[in-house]
Parts: structure tokens; sequence; C-alpha cells
């Protein structure tokens, strides 16, 4: 009862909005370092038919595609992994990895790759010059080029031909305080394995299971430091 | 000192053979801008380029060039720097050709950035952690200080300024091919890639490479314009090829053994070398036996053909041997799939855990091509209207060894 109570106190002070994971950004407000948003992927809960979490990027970011796979842009996948010792085997969604010292944006010559103070790594199509050296620099594989004119455009993601693009870790709702559209739509559709907060904010959920609980991120022996983590790999 | 002591003529402009020249040059330019244009109009996905395999033919041809650019520049610092004066005569061509190849080669990379409309762009941005915008530093530096390295060869009132722009110019390009190698040396992510020596690699290659483009432009342009060339000097040139092809292979090979013995390279290991299908007979056919083991035949074996014709021969081989070995390098590493589960076996359906397939497409080539027209062009125009190339050489040297 007193646990509840306090919880109850927290939230009344909105210090932690429970419907909202996340507080907005007042337009105009810069993003801040005291932020570090982050995943957690529990893989568990992740099946290899389950395409909830693509096929709602896809929507959400209008990646309308020309049916080329090869040169179609992709920003979340479903890597299937199987260990061929064990034959255990696992589907993980793969994103940006949102790294804390991106191979990205220390090899694009223009800085059109850039890490914004809240760790979110984006790409500024009024300056990348489409020299796809970032795509060769990323271990994770994160990045698509506009290979094409676009259609279908949202108004929160220009996309252009000649440049490249990726995951923004749904920038545009996290500034409104949503969640990105995936760990939204994996809640909603899915068995929920996606869990978004503030790593760096010790009272989130994300800060708090990270800390009690083993995760892993994906290719650590690089030293990136992504911030999306992961459970059960 | 400087070589303003020997004679200089400019090459005769509109002659029946510089003007089908330059027409066929001029042709091949408007045929790659025509390329260009289609790509830059249709997208990228015109040509074999993918999210997999993000650089393609153009960089093939690109980092040829630029490679070779700086290598060309050898001959120019044997003569200043280490005093080798029967190689001075030729510091003038040595100069336009670095300058012309590294204007080709960067002319192809430009024209198949996504948005080449935004040079200027990259121009002003620069990020100075990435290697890149070092690069886009070191090649116009280059520029101008080979340039104020031609003055001072062909201007006697610069004389005192020969010896100090002459060492400029040499630090540069050492610099400068460093940086065009640590471009692919400091990709971590890449298993082919990431390793300190394909600095030096790159150095050896660009020896290579330069010195061989260097004695095909200069063979040709003395015999179209029917000046003497002696065949003492062709046999030291071609010496000289083989000990930079020999380099070329020593590098290469300590590459590979670098490789084999990180932990967890055997698989691009055995991709390079055993069963990647094209790379593999690229590198072990293209590579190290035309352009490597058959230009040292040629340079230190038999003495069957003139040495003109061998050095001639040796050069063609290195250049196509070149081009395959940077075609190893930059296509075979990116075919390997990144490893983002160590171990593991993947899949996914943006190609991951499986060989990603790239087949140049007719643009690409015809886009290389025009850099190496460009290139062309540029020395041309240059020996064309400066004094650059020596009236004759055939008794510039001395004979040495068994050489014809
Ligand atoms: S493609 Fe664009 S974002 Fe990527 S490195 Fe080049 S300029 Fe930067």
């Amino acid at each position: 009862m007193t646990e509840l109570s306090r919880r109850q106190v927290i939230l009344a002070s909105g210090a932690v909005l429970i419907a909202a994971p996340v507080q907005a950004r007042a337009p105009g407000e810069p993003a801040s370092a005291r932020s570090r948003w982050g995943l957690l992927i529990d893989t568990g809960k992740c099946s290899a038919e389950c395409n909830v979490c693509v096929e709602t990027c896809k929507a959400e970011m209008g990646l309308s595609g020309h049916d080329r796979p090869l040169t179609d842009a992709q920003y979340l996948r479903k890597v299937n992994v199987r260990d061929p010792a064990t034959g255990a085997a696992h589907s993980v969604p793969v994103m940006c990895q949102h790294c804390a010292k991106p191979a990205c944006v220390d090899v694009c010559p223009t800085g059109a790759s850039m890490k914004r103070a809240d760790g979110i790594v984006l790409v500024d199509r009024h300056i990348c010059i489409g020299c796809r050296y970032c795509m060769m620099a990323c271990p994770y594989k994160a990045r698509s080029f506009a290979h094409e004119d676009q259609t279908g455009q949202q108004p929160y993601l220009p996309r252009g031909k000649g440049t490249v693009e990726g995951c923004t870790l749904c920038v545009h709702r996290i500034d409104e305080g949503r969640p990105p559209a995936c760990v939204e739509a994996c809640a909603a559709k899915a068995r929920g394995a996606m869990l978004f907060g503030d790593l760096n904010d010790p009272k989130s959920d994300i800060a708090q299971r990270v800390a009690r609980e083993a995760t892993s991120r994906i290719r650590a022996d690089l030293g990136l430091e992504p911030a999306i983590r992961y459970q059960g790999i | 000192m400087s070589s303003s002591n020997a004679a200089y003529t400019q090459v005769r402009p509109y002659t029946r053979g510089w003007l089908a020249l330059m027409a066929g040059f001029g042709a091949v330019i408007i045929v790659a801008l025509g390329a260009v244009w289609h790509m830059e109009h249709q997208g990228h996905w015109v040509t074999g380029m993918t999210n997999q395999v993000v650089w393609g033919m153009p960089h093939v041809f690109a980092v040829f060039l630029i490679v070779a650019a700086s290598g060309a520049l050898n001959v120019a610092s044997m003569g200043s720097v280490f005093g080798r004066e029967d190689y001075q005569k030729l510091g003038r061509l040595s100069a336009l050709l670095a300058v012309a190849l590294l204007a080709g080669g960067l002319a192809v990379l430009v024209l198949d950035l996504g948005r080449p409309d935004r040079l200027a762009v990259a121009m002003t941005h620069f990020n100075f952690k990435s290697i890149f915008a070092w690069n886009v530093i070191l090649y116009s530096g280059f520029m101008a200080v080979v340039g104020v390295y031609l003055w001072t060869m062909m201007d006697w009132r610069a004389g005192r300024f020969y010896k100090p722009a002459a060492l400029v110019a040499f630090g540069w390009r050492l610099v400068l091919t460093t940086g065009t190698g640590c471009i692919f040396g400091f990709l971590a992510a890449r298993e082919a890639y990431g390793a300190a020596v394909m600095a030096p690699l790159f150095i050896a290659m660009s020896f290579a490479y330069g010195l061989a483009v260097f004695i095909l432009v200069l063979s040709v342009s003395f015999k179209m314009t029917r000046r003497p060339l002696g065949g003492d000097l062709s046999a030291r040139l071609l010496r000289l090829l083989g000990l930079f092809v020999a380099a070329n292979l020593y590098f290469t090979a300590l590459l590979h053994v670098t490789q084999l013995y990180f932990a967890g390279r055997g698989g691009v290991e055995a991709f390079i070398l055993w069963n990647g299908g094209i790379h593999t007979t690229l590198f072990w056919v293209g590579q190290v036996g035309l352009g490597g083991i058959l230009p040292l035949v040629i340079a230190y074996g038999g003495c069957g053909h003139a040495v003109r014709k061998r050095a001639m021969m040796a050069s063609i081989l290195v250049v196509l041997g070149g081009l395959a070995q940077v075609w190893v390098i930059v296509i075979g590493g990116q075919a390997w799939p990144l490893d983002l589960f160590p171990g593991m076996e993947v899949s996914s359906t943006f190609a991951d855990g499986h060989v990603h397939a790239y087949a140049p497409s007719a643009w690409e080539v015809m886009l290389g091509l025009g850099g190496v027209a460009v290139a062309l062009v540029i020395a041309t125009i240059g020996m064309t209207a400066l004094g650059l190339l020596p009236s004759g050489l055939e008794t510039a040297t001395e004979s040495r060894g068994c050489n014809n």
C-alpha cells in the first residue's frame, strides 16, 4: 500500500508518466544530454513469424519501396539467428543501434551524420552528399541509400533521392512524448518485446531493468556502445 | 638543381594524330557524362550498386586513379628528392601526370555521389574526425603543392624553391596515399579491411600503378611525337617498376597473413583466397598473376623483346592487375557480409548472412572510363600548352646490365 501511494505521489508530480513514458519536448527546446534514449528487446518474446514492428516501421516512415529488396530502404529488419552448435534459434529486430560512439558520425565528411544531444543518431539530409561512407562504416548495416525518387513521404521524415537514411528511433514521436512506432505496435499487437525509455534516468523501467538483468549489445566488442540492448541472445 | 638545362618542347596541336586523340577522349567523356546523367536522373538503382555493395565500379576506377596519381609523382621525386639526375628530365611530365590522374579520379568520385550537385557542401562542411574530409583537403592540397613544384621546375627564377617544393610534394604524396589507405584501414566493421597494413599497402600500390601509367604515357607520347626514347631509360624504369610490383606483392601477402592471424577473419580470407568466385579469380589471376608475377618475369627475366616493348607490356599488365586489385579490395570486401552475430548463422530480408552479388552496370564502367579520359585529356593539353616533354632522352643515361 505504501509502495503504491509513493508511486501515486510521483505520478501526481508529473515526474513519471505511465501512459506516455516520455516527457514531451517543448517546441524550440533543444534536445538534452540528460537523456539517453534506448531500447531493451527481449528476444524470447519475439517469434520468427512476427513482423509487426517491421511493417509498422515501414508505414510510419512511409517506406513504400519498389519491390526491389536490394535497393529498397529498410530501417528495421528481423534477423534470424541460429547457433549451429546447439540449434538454438532467435529472430531479432535490428535497427540503427544509436551508438554512443557512432562509426557513421566519425566517418561522415560533411557532418551530415550526427548524434543528437540525447544520443539519437540522425542524418541531416540537407548536407548529406550521398558518398555512402557511413554505410561502409556501420557494422550493423543499419543504413539505406535512397536509390530512386521517393513517394508517399511523411511530413516528419523528408526523404530524398541520393542521400542516406536510417532508423531515427522515431525522433518525431519521442519529441512529442510518445514511444517509437515499433515499440507501440509490438505492445499492442504482439507480445511487447520492446521496452523504450531513458537509460540515463535511474527511475525509468529500462534503466532499472538494464541495471538488474543481464543484457547484451550486438558487436559490443567494437566498443561503439549502442543504445539498443537485447536479452536472450 | 632544376632540370632547366634540358631541352623541352611542347606537343604540336591540331595535327591529325592530336585531333584524333582528343576526339577519342572527348567521345569517351561525352558518353561518360551521358551515363552520369542517366544514373543521377534515374537514381542509383540502375547501377549494380545496392544497399549491400554501396561502392561499385566507379570507386574501383576512382581509387585506382587517385592511388596512381600520387605514384606518378615518384619519378619527379627520384630526380629531385633523391638526386637521381637522369630522372630529373622526366620531373615535369611526372608532376603533370600526377595532377591529371588525380583530377580524373576525383571527377569519377564526385560524379558518383548521390548528390554531386552538393560538391560545394563537401568543400565547406568539414568533419575533422573523418578521414574522408581529411582526404578532401589532402587532394586539393596535392594539386596546389604539385602545381608549385612544377612551377619551380619550369621557371629558373624559382629555382631556389625547387628542393623545398620537391620535399613537400614527396611528403604530401605519402600522407595522401596513407589517407586513401586509411579510408579502408579505419573501417573496423568490415572484416576485409580494418588493418593498419592498408596504409603501406596503398603506398606500394601507388608506386607500382603510378610508374606503370607514367611509362605508358611517356612511351606513347614519345612515339606519337617522334621523340627518341633511349632503351637505357626504359630499362631503368622497368627495373624500378619490378621493384614496386614486388613491394606491392609483399604488402599484399602481409595483409593476408595478418588477416589469417586474426581470430575470426578466416571466413573472409577463405572467401578472397579460395572460394570467392569472381573475387578469387581476380585476386589470383588478375592481381597476383597478371599484375604481379608476370611483370616481374618481364622486368627481370629474359631479354627476348626490345626493352621498350617489355616496359610497355609490363606497365599494361600492372594497370590491369591494379584494377583487379582495387576491385578485390573494394568490391570483394563488401561482398563478404557483415558479421553481426559472430559464430552464428543469420538470414534476413535485408540480405544478412550471405555473400552479396555485384555486377557492374555499363553506366558505371562508362563513368570510370570517363575518368581515365579526363586524366588523359588533361595530360595531353598540359603537354601541348607547356614545355613539359623532353625533346629526346636517348643520351640521357648510360647502359647498365642486360636490358636490351
Ligand atoms: S552518405 Fe551522407 S551521411 Fe553518409 S557519410 Fe556521406 S555525407 Fe555523411
